[in-house]
């Protein structure tokens, strides 16, 4: 066991890990000397209670939510992965150069929280490609051989995705998991930037959708209602949108829903990603 | 020990820290005029925040007129692009424009109205750095505000400490995210996330307040008194 790598690993997650123990170097001589009194089958028992202390009040709860948003991500993940590497799917140029940035993000989030997840001391779930069905259960039969229902399940994804991290984050709140909630908010964000692009590449493909979401229609059909009901709220925070000043009267409810991005619950959101589930 | 200074940030030192300078560089090149001047004033103003500035305030209450505030700069930018469009603009990207403006005016009429006697007053902005005849000069602020905003909102969520304070900053802060993506889709397609954007976990970056308002300053002709805002 490299302690030294181990460090590393948990510093590129956490640049706060050593405020939270002693410094780099008496974290590794804590060890050096601890392994010399403990067994070496020990020691992962002793690295988890060291972490467990270094990570004091992070709870249970902030893992399980970190749980679930790596099983998004690898939803979203082993999407890209299988439509980028499906022959004749993705016209070649910006298109499949888009894509394969969106691949590239996907796997890094998927990255970057399992090694969150072991640092805060939990287990992260792990998925395979077996593990999905991107037809979710026949409802696409052809999201691998037509390029325009391929898009349509991705805008979904994200989309999808925006609204469960939004969701999730009031569960992140505190000092303690405050490192994660930044980590949320900043994955959620770059969602958001993937679901815009995806909409710009069906808007150029002649589908009627935009940037941001209006009201609840998806530009998709009814398979996706799901992921977009709620998504209409024209009142915020006990506020009514529509009926602000706008540049000349008030703001339609167009604006008002395109203006604020709507959250999912956990159970929505399971509900709506289950059937891409094998 | 004091951890706030690095929590804010996303957990990711080595990388996280070459992209936001170069991304603030790039901001302030685009930008044209920075002043260090009002760099200096947002950051020292503790003790004059009543003349002639605005003191947002402490709490939850100062976090949100924090983004009150930028909400206002972006809806009067957003407002003067569209009342006077940039040369060779396409009816595609006024409507876009249009309807970002829309958005931008529907977050600071909300904050306004959610705030009530609590919000700061309307900002005096200064945009004399923008062209607004250049299709570069405005798209290349436009997406420096957008930017910024993303990483303001990542930054300021946990300093909030009311649930649905969070969610209501979460349910703007993607639509920025939106916004910016198109931006920086419109000068360069495909730079959506680029990374110049995200660090090498493709996540994007937080700031802090102060760090965000120092940059917005070159903007703000009102100083703004950030003293008691959480940390």
């Amino acid at each position: 066991m490299n302690l030294q790598q181990i460090f590393s690993e948990i510093e590129e997650t956490d640049p706060a890990f050593y405020d939270r123990t002693s410094g780099r170097r008496q974290a590794f001589k804590h060890f050096s000397s601890v392994g010399t009194r403990i067994s070496l089958a020990a020691l992962p028992l002793a690295l988890g209670s060291f972490f467990r202390k270094a990570y004091g009040q992070t709870t249970t709860g902030a893992i399980g939510v970190l749980n679930f948003a790596l099983q998004l991500e690898y939803l979203e993940a082993n999407f890209y992965v299988k439509g980028v590497a499906t022959a004749g799917l993705i016209p070649a140029g910006p298109a499949l150069t888009a894509l394969t940035a969106i691949r590239d993000h996907e796997n890094a989030h998927v990255g970057f929280l399992r090694n969150a997840i072991v640092a805060a001391g939990g287990t992260p779930y792990t998925y395979t490609a077996a593990n999905f069905d991107f037809t979710a259960k026949g409802a696409f039969p052809d999201v691998f051989t037509n390029y325009a229902t391929f898009l349509a399940v991705a805008q979904a994804l994200e989309d999808t995705g925006v609204r469960a991290y939004k969701g999730q984050a009031g569960n992140l709140m505190g000092n303690a998991n405050r490192p994660l909630l930044t980590a949320a908010l900043n994955i959620h964000s770059v969602e958001a930037r993937h679901a815009s692009h995806i909409r710009q590449m069906r808007a150029a493909q002649g589908v009627a959708v935009k940037p941001w979401i209006t009201g609840n229609t998806s530009g998709i059909d009814a398979r996706t209602n799901g992921n977009y009901a709620g998504e209409e709220n024209t009142i915020q925070g006990g506020v009514n949108i529509t009926g602000l000043p706008g540049v000349s009267g008030t703001l339609s409810a167009a604006v008002a829903s395109e203006s604020f991005d709507e959250p999912l619950t956990k159970d929505q959101v399971v509900a709506l990603v289950t059937p891409f589930f094998a | 020990m004091n951890h706030s200074s690095e929590l804010v940030e996303t957990p990711v030192p080595d990388t996280i820290v070459r992209p936001k300078t170069s991304s603030r560089r790039q901001f302030l090149s685009a930008a044209g005029s920075f002043s260090l001047a009002s760099a200096v004033v947002i950051g020292s103003c503790k003790k004059s925040s009543s003349k002639g500035g605005v003191d947002l305030g402490s709490g939850d209450v100062g976090v949100l007129n924090y983004a009150y505030a930028l909400e206002q700069l972006e809806a009067a930018f957003y407002t003067r692009v569209s009342a006077s469009p940039y040369s060779g603009i396409t009816a595609a990207e006024t409507a876009l424009l249009a309807d970002i403006r829309d958005h931008e005016i529907a977050h600071r009429e909300f904050f306004k109205a959610a705030l009530g006697a609590n919000a700061i007053a309307a900002l005096e902005v200064n945009f004399s750095a923008i062209d607004f005849s250049s299709r570069t000069s405005v798209l290349a602020t436009a997406k420096a505000f957008e930017d910024l905003g993303v990483t303001a909102y990542n930054g300021a969520g946990p300093l909030l400490t009311t649930p649905d304070y969070l969610v209501l900053a979460g349910k703007i802060v993607s639509v920025e995210a939106r916004h910016a993506a198109l931006i920086r889709d419109l000068i360069s397609n495909g730079s959506f996330a680029d990374n110049t954007a995200l660090d090498s976990n493709g996540m994007d970056m937080a700031r802090k307040p102060s760090e965000v308002l120092m940059i917005a300053s070159a903007y703000i002709n009102t100083r703004i008194d950030a003293s008691r805002l959480p940390s």
